[in-house]
């Protein structure tokens, strides 16, 4: 079946020596006859099981222009895009059980360039969902995550009840919505990380004291939040996405506000996006979008210059899938001292940090099959620009590009959420 | 093979549990169930059994919490094949002895080969469930156990023991077995197949008789108190090593 890179097997090439067609002397080369190309041989049923499901029909649009193999992620530290996928499948090799269907961070950056629109972000969930459903071939370190957040409300498998326990690190009151017992101006959905995960805690410790210093009337959920499971969701567990979303919507329309913040891209993603579709209407805002309101009154709080060369890693889930490049910018520039510098990959065509669709519950996998973490090359490249710092502001990047910078011997570079340098100058 | 599990739901130990104001049981109303460890152990036994062997699972329980549906649901995600639920003013924490009873009632009828339930719960601890499941029944039991394949019309049982100790039994079927450990871990169900499951799986609901009471009652219930801390060594590793041959010595247990 290869045949490398004679396109036509030199057999199958028949050329005859005089031949008139329509009165016509096309003797000689003119005349080549090729047999049919093997692309008709193929058995398109791998490619149509996969288009037959809702979700995954574009993945037949597909016509191997190899635009998003250019700005794939994975494919720039391992062999993997959307197109590859689309050839592999045609060629008859199962999608449902290759390992390639865990690759995908849905990061959209292939949507963005696709000529077609063949929809990564609707086809991997779909194929994905099929899978878990079956069973068979799920890592098992994604399924824990699955575990943990269906048993524990965090995919982080803490305890629930611990939920708020981040609070009494913060040095700042942080109102419960149950205690206080009135309407807020924002409710504040904190997250899983921020709740549980030490470099997480510290991001929500800093939110809380920016809030608290702009007098903002806020309140969060506590012990009753859950995860908002738009990752699982994309990792193909469906179900507990609609098991979280049923209860987080019925949870929010227990207390009156205005407006939802929240700490994270993917949570901004699911309460803007997804939550409509199963009835939670809410306005919903990252935490970068509503300070920027605040922006006037932050400024003259900013005090301590850092001197610090910064860049900024657009979150794929507040960039290409929302729309937010600004902010975070316009964040970062308005603290002392801060030279902002922007790495090649930048807001539409950013890099992604190996975490979203699953990817943050598969490193152990995805390790299997790339040269090195996505999470790595991104921190590299930060490296390459003369960063001092690589700002975030989506929970689970901080961790992860803290561990990339160890493991790649880039001790010297700081990792730092947006909050942690707001509140760092804030305190002087 | 018919196979059966036996499933109870226990309090959410990773809740903070409560005491009633009398003073005499948790304060159950206030708790989340889920079901007990154990018994996810022996439902995964029961079936990689019938995977082995052939056969149906049949998982039936007595809804203490009006919350059943949702583990028989899991259960039947996992492998189960039908699910019964035996129904009446049971509350929840019902003791052990009430629970095998009705239990044993349901099951009579439904002429096991096998009855699988785990070897302990986490509420009450006793154990008592599975042996007196099978004293109702009057078939033979063997509890702590770890490994069962079906072979001839037996099932040969791997048991545990205090100190590290196995012993492997033949038992002739039918038989109730109390499962410590399945010999692969539980597996896990997607919850998209739990809930398709719950829209199109009916279970089936058979009437309780009468509670008959554990002929005990709780007098009072306590919180545990901490008594001592731990203390904590700290220092490079040839230090605390001393410290560890000093401390052995003055427990006297170089001596003998």
């Amino acid at each position: 079946m290869a045949v490398g890179l004679d396109k036509v097997r030199p057999e199958n090439i028949k050329e005859e020596k005089s031949l008139v067609v329509e009165g016509m002397d096309i003797s000689g080369h003119w005349n080549r006859m090729f047999e049919q190309r093997v692309i008709w041989d193929y058995d398109f049923d791998a490619l149509e099981k996969v288009a037959a499901l809702p979700g995954g029909e574009s993945l037949m649009w597909c016509y191997g222009c190899a635009k998003c193999t250019a700005v794939c992620p994975v494919d720039i530290v391992g062999d993997y895009s959307p197109r590859k996928i689309h050839r592999k499948t045609q060629l008859g090799i199962d999608l449902f059980t290759s390992p390639d269907l865990w690759l995908c961070t849905t990061c959209m950056n292939c949507l963005r360039v696709c000529p077609k629109e063949v929809n990564m972000i609707k086809i991997m969930p779909a194929v994905r969902e099929q899978a878990v459903l079956a069973g068979t071939a799920v890592p098992p370190e994604l399924q824990k995550a699955f575990e943990d957040t269906a048993k524990h409300g965090n995919p982080l498998g803490q305890p629930q009840r611990k939920r708020a326990d981040w609070v009494k690190k913060a040095g700042v009151p942080v109102p419960i919505m149950k205690d206080l017992k009135r309407p807020v101006d924002i409710l504040w959905y904190v997250g899983s990380y921020p709740s549980y995960h030490p470099r997480g805690i510290d991001a929500a410790c800093a939110a809380a004291r920016i809030f608290n210093a702009l007098g903002i009337d806020f309140g969060i959920l506590g012990v009753e939040e859950k995860d908002d499971g738009d990752s699982q969701r994309l990792a193909g567990e469906k179900g507990l996405f609609e098991m979280l979303a049923e209860y987080n919507i019925a949870t929010f329309n227990k207390y009156e506000f205005n407006r939802m913040v929240v700490t994270g891209p993917h949570e901004l993603n699911a309460f803007k996006n997804e939550y409509p579709k199963y009835g939670g209407n809410f306005t919903v805002l990252h935490y970068t979008t509503f300070l920027v309101e605040y922006l006037d009154r932050l400024r003259p709080m900013l005090k301590k210059p850092l001197n610090l060369k910064v860049t900024f890693h657009d979150p794929c889930y507040l960039g290409r899938h929302n729309g937010e490049y600004e902010a975070p910018r316009e964040l970062l520039r308005a603290i002392p001292g801060v030279e902002l510098v922007e790495m090649g990959r930048c807001r539409e065509n950013g890099y992604c940090c190996g975490g979203g669709g699953g990817g943050m519950w598969l490193d152990s996998f995805t390790k299997e099959y790339t040269k090195m973490r996505l999470s790595e090359r991104r921190v590299r490249e930060a490296v390459e620009y003369g960063a001092d710092v690589l700002a975030v502001c989506c929970p689970f990047e901080v961790s992860r590009f803290e561990d990339a910078a160890k493991s790649t011997g880039n001790d010297k570079l700081l990792v730092r959420d947006i909050l942690e340098l707001l509140d760092e100058s804030m305190r002087g | 093979m018919n196979i059966l599990v036996a499933l109870k739901q226990v309090p959410n130990l990773t809740d903070d549990l409560e005491i009633n104001s009398e003073g005499t049981d948790l304060n159950h109303d206030a708790l989340q169930y889920v079901l007990n460890e154990w018994d996810e152990q022996a439902l995964e036994e029961a079936v990689l059994t019938k995977e082995a062997a052939g056969g149906t699972v049949t998982v039936i329980g007595v809804d203490t919490t009006g919350e059943l549906n949702e583990a028989l649901f899991t259960a039947l995600a996992k492998g189960a094949d039908k699910a019964i639920k035996i129904t009446g003013d049971y509350p929840r924490g019902t003791d052990s002895h009430t629970q095998a009873k009705l239990l044993a009632e349901a099951i009579k009828d439904l002429s096991p080969d096998l009855v699988f339930a785990g070897v302990q719960a986490a509420d009450d601890r006793d154990g008592q469930i599975a042996p007196m499941l099978a004293a109702h029944l009057g078939l033979p039991y063997v509890g702590v156990v770890t490994g069962v394949t079906v072979k001839d019309g037996k099932a040969v049982v791997h048991k545990e023991y205090a100190g590290g100790m196995m012993a492997e039994f033949e038992v002739s079927l039918p038989a109730v077995i109390g499962v410590q450990a399945a010999h692969q871990p539980p597996r896990y169900a997607p919850v998209s197949k739990i809930r398709q499951i719950a829209k199109t799986v009916k279970v089936e609901e058979i009437a309780g008789g009468e509670a008959p009471g554990s002929g005990s009652t709780v007098r009072r219930m306590f919180k545990p108190e901490s008594a001592g801390h731990a203390e904590m060594w700290e220092g490079g590793p040839e230090e605390v090593a001393e410290k560890i041959v000093a401390l052995i010595r003055e427990k006297g247990l170089l001596n003998r």
